[in-house]
Formats: C-alpha cells, structure tokens, sequence
C-alpha cells in the first residue's frame, strides 16, 4: 500500500515540479483559458439578456473544466514521448492502473484551478451572481462526469503512444468533435437532425444539461441576483447517465491504453522521437 | 540452483518496413540471437549502428516485445514475469532522456518514488552515486537543460542505480560523453561491477572501452550473433593483432561505417 501511495505522488510531484519550472506558461494558458470564456459571456451581455449570458458562462466554465481535464490526461503522455521519458516510466514497476491515476489526480486538481481562475475572471467581465443557485448540486456533478472525462482523456492518450508526430493533434480532434455536439454554447437541438444522435454519446452533453438545470436555466422563476436552482434529483436522469459512461469509459479507456502500449511494444513506436 | 543473470536464446525481432501504399517488407534487427552473461560479469557488445544492439536491450528492458526466442533475466522469462524483471534492471541509453526543466535531484527522486522507494534513502543514494561520479554538489538542484550532455549522462546513471538494481543495461552509455566523463564513468563502472558485483550488460562502439570493462565481448553484425569471447581470443579467433581488426575479420564490416548498415535496414525505429 505504501509503494502504491508513493508510485501515485510520484506522478503529483513530477506534475507540481514541472508546473513551478513553466509557471509563466501556466499563467498564459490561464489567461487564455478566461480570454476565450470571457468573449464567449460578451455575446450574452451585449444582447442584455441574462439568461443568454448564464447559459454561455455555464457552457463556458464547464468546458474549460471538462476539456482541461481531457487535454491535461492525453497531453502528459504527448508530453512525455517528447522528453524521452515514456519508457522509463513504461519500465518501471509501476501498474498502469497506477501511472494513469496519477496522472489523471494532477489534472483533475489543474483542472479545478483553472476552472477557478475563470469563474474568478468572468465576475469581472459580468455581472454574474449565482445566488440560489444549487452549486453543492453542480459539484456532485462535476465529481461524477469527471469519472467518464478520465476514460475519455485515457483513450485520447493513446494517441501519441501511436503516433507521436500527430498523435498530440489527434487528441484536439476528439475534443472539437465534442465541443460541436455537445451542447456547450447551443442548445443541441439547433444541431442537424443527423448529428444529433451523436450528443446523445457525449458525457458533456449531460453534464451540461444538469448544470443549467442546477443554477436555475430553463427555470421561469430565476431572476438575477436570485436563482431558482433545481434540487438535485431533478437531474437524476443525467447522474444516472454519466455514472453509467463513467463505468463504461473509464475501463475502455485503459483497456485501449494497454492494448495500444502493447501494439507500440510489438512494433518499436516507443523509441524517443522528439 | 545457479542460473546465469541473463540468458538469451534463439532471440528474434523484425520490423516492417512500409513500401509504397500496400506492399510491406520484413527487416530482421535480431536473428536467432543467443547468448549469457554471468552474474557479476560485465559482458560487451559491440557492432555499428543497425547491427541490433539497442533492440537487444530495449527487449531486455521489456520495452520491445520479441517475435521469437527466450530471455531470462536472473531466472525470470520475458515477456510473462516484466514485472518482477522491471525491479531488477536499471538501464541507460545513448541519449540522456530527463525531464530536462527539472533539477536532478527533481528528475531522482521522481524515479526513486516511481520504484517505491523512500525519497530521503533514495536522495542520500543518489548523492553518493552523483559524488562518485565526480559531480559537484551544488549542480544537484540546477535544471538538467542548463548542464552538460556528460553531466545528463552521469545523472543518468544515477537513475539507473538509484534503485540499487543487481542488473544494469548500459546502451552506448559513453557514446558523445568527452575523454574525462567517458573516464569517469568507466572507472565508476569498473569500480561498482568490483564492489557491489552488479551484472553489466553494455553495448558499445568503442573497442578500448570494451576491452577495458568487458570479461567477455559479443560481436553483432547485421542482427546475427557473429563471434563471442574474450578479448584476447577474439583476437587470436581473427588472428588480428586489434579487437578493431578482430571485428572487421569476423564480420566483414568496420565500426566506422555507420551509415551502411543503417541504409540496410532502412529507417526504422527502434533498431
């Protein structure tokens, strides 16, 4: 157990050391991060509705969460092919159970900061107030649905074990595809009739819905500065949902990891290129 | 019941080689490879690039799985016991690959937590190890970029030993390296194969460096296990007065001529 707790912060470490070393790189992701959140909340308050412009600040703080998660995940390995370092950790006696959580533990906590950097920076950029609002009910949710973005970002990492030239590139198309279907500034239904069976596939499709159900969307009662968010068992349907994905993607997700590792393994894609 | 530290037999690996949109070829980088090592030996091998060396150790460090044969490492079969093989090797390639925006001691205690190991143990290990390695203390917290590619090599050793491994697998560990690290690091060699009696297992171009580290050497050519000895009766095999001699003898090509063995093979990753 012990080894076991010292192979997972040894990947938390490696995560917190490089973090510090590239700390201004950091801040410019996040400053980007909020640039990108806040100009998408603008369209809301230049057409002076609120409901338009906390839909779009929900969509926004989500998929900063939900695709920064994604990224960090498929990233780390990109990452690591370009240092040389994946085979060292591939040779070491570390599960890859072990390896991948600990990965995906650092991310989840980069993640939750950047996510907090945004909602911080779009106060500054709207007048947002959450009050009544149900944000214990949101984080239940985001506790949840992260469970099936880990799977998803797991199998997104084994794209640079493929192909570490466009592996890393790879993993943006996944994420654009999702962005596209999944409901995060439109409600789907404006999608195709033909594209709209794949939002149905997306956990952010229900991760979003449940969220603006909880701080009060779609709600006629809400009003600014005092919310009608839904209890929590209103989004019942969608925790069921995502739990379901989450049991679904997360062992696919390092199932297709192993399979792909024992494919690179097989067939000597593992040597350093960068 | 003894068993040899590293036994390998009948070792193969190919590659495919993509030629045009549908036809594929077959390149051979290992070709019925058989050999042991002893424990507490340091066995040399030696060939240009493309002969197989480095495909050799990345199967023995169960990062390249093998089309054919049998490897044992200290008793345990490749690839079904890699997990209990991962705890016993310690490897060093010819490129130092770090997290090079981490310090050393970053980079170490990183793989020491990898292993399991206790970081305060692993970092008074891995300043004994840096210090016999003639590295100066105050270098241990300055990032990797910032240092000498012999330095990142030295520090790479000090990964490889960090988790005290009975087997060490040296790919081309001096390759680059200028005359006083290639020294510092053979005299440390030496003097850890005497003390602790660890297993050696290294790959090389150098043939004085072989002679000088190697109780026995191997001869790879083209993937094949060409001739394999001492030294001395590699030389007197070759009726060569050089070990250089010796290997163009046996098997028809020079060290130097890198590049033919690699238009050979192609370019292929891994071989």
């Amino acid at each position: 157990m012990e080894t076991t707790i010292r192979q997972t912060w040894a990947f938390m470490f490696r995560g917190y050391h490089l973090t510090r070393r590239y700390i201004s790189w950091v801040i410019v992701f996040n400053f980007y991060a909020l640039v990108t959140s806040a100009t998408v909340a603008l369209i809301g308050v230049a057409a002076q509705d609120y409901q338009l412009t906390l839909t779009l600040v929900v969509g926004a703080l989500m998929w900063n969460f939900m695709s920064s998660l994604y990224n960090e995940i498929a990233m780390s390995i990109a990452y690591e092919r370009w240092e040389g370092t994946l085979e060292y950790t591939f040779m070491a006696p570390v599960s890859r159970l072990i390896h991948l959580t600990g990965i995906s533990l650092f991310s989840l906590f980069n993640s939750i900061v950047q996510t907090l950097v945004v909602l911080i920076g779009l106060l500054l950029f709207t007048d947002l107030n959450l009050r009544g609002a149900n944000l214990s009910g949101v984080l239940v949710v985001l506790g949840v649905s992260t469970i099936a973005f880990v799977g998803l970002g797991l199998m997104a990492a084994a794209l640079p074990v493929m192909s570490p030239e466009r592996g890393a590139e790879a993993t943006h198309i996944f994420q654009g595809s999702m962005l596209l279907v999944s409901g995060v500034y439109y409600p789907v239904e404006v999608l195709p009739k033909w594209l709209q069976p794949l939002s149905a596939l997306s956990p952010a499709t229900y991760t979003l819905s449940a969220c603006r159900k909880l701080v009060g969307l779609g709600n006629s009662g809400s009003v600014p500065g005092n919310l009608m968010g839904a209890p929590l068992s209103a989004v019942m349907r969608e925790l069921i949902i995502l739990a379901l994905m989450g049991a679904v993607l997360m062992p696919l997700g390092l199932w297709v990891f192993g399979r792909i590792e024992t494919w690179a393994k097989r067939t000597g894609k593992l040597k350093r290129t960068g | 019941m003894e068993f040899p530290a590293i036994q390998v037999c009948n070792l193969k690996k190919s590659f495919r080689k993509r030629e045009g949109f549908f036809k594929k070829s077959r390149l051979w980088a290992l070709e019925d490879v058989s050999f042991e090592v002893h424990k507490g030996e340091t066995y040399g091998l030696l060939g240009p690039n493309g002969s197989g060396k480095s495909s050799l150790i990345r199967i023995l460090s169960t990062l390249l799985t093998a089309d054919g044969g049998e490897v044992r490492l200290m008793g345990h079969s490749l690839p079904k016991e890699q997990e209990v093989v991962r705890r016993i090797i310690g490897r060093v390639s010819v490129d130092a690959a770090f997290y090079k925006k981490l310090s050393a001691r970053e980079n170490l205690l990183y793989t020491a937590l990898l292993y399991g190991q206790k970081p305060g143990e692993a970092e008074r290990r891995a300043m004994e190890i840096l210090e016999q390695l003639g590295m100066e203390k105050t270098k241990f917290s300055t990032p990797l970029e910032e240092m000498s590619r012999g330095m990142q090599q030295k520090i790479s050793i000090a990964r490889a030993l960090v988790i005290d491994p009975p087997l060490l697998l040296l790919d081309e560990p001096t390759t680059g390296l200028d005359p006083k690290s290639r020294r510092d690091v053979q005299s440390f060699l030496e003097a850890l194969r005497q003390r602790t009696g660890t297993t050696i297992l290294l790959t090389t171009h150098d043939m004085a460096e072989a002679e000088r580290l190697c109780a026995r050497i191997g001869f790879l050519a083209h993937g094949k296990l060409v001739a394999e000895g001492t030294a001395e009766a590699l030389k007197q095999q070759a009726a060569a007065a050089t070990l250089d001699d010796a290997f163009i003898k046996l098997t028809g090509e020079g060290l130097s001529k890198d590049e033919e063995p690699q238009k050979e093979m192609g370019v292929l990753e891994g071989v």
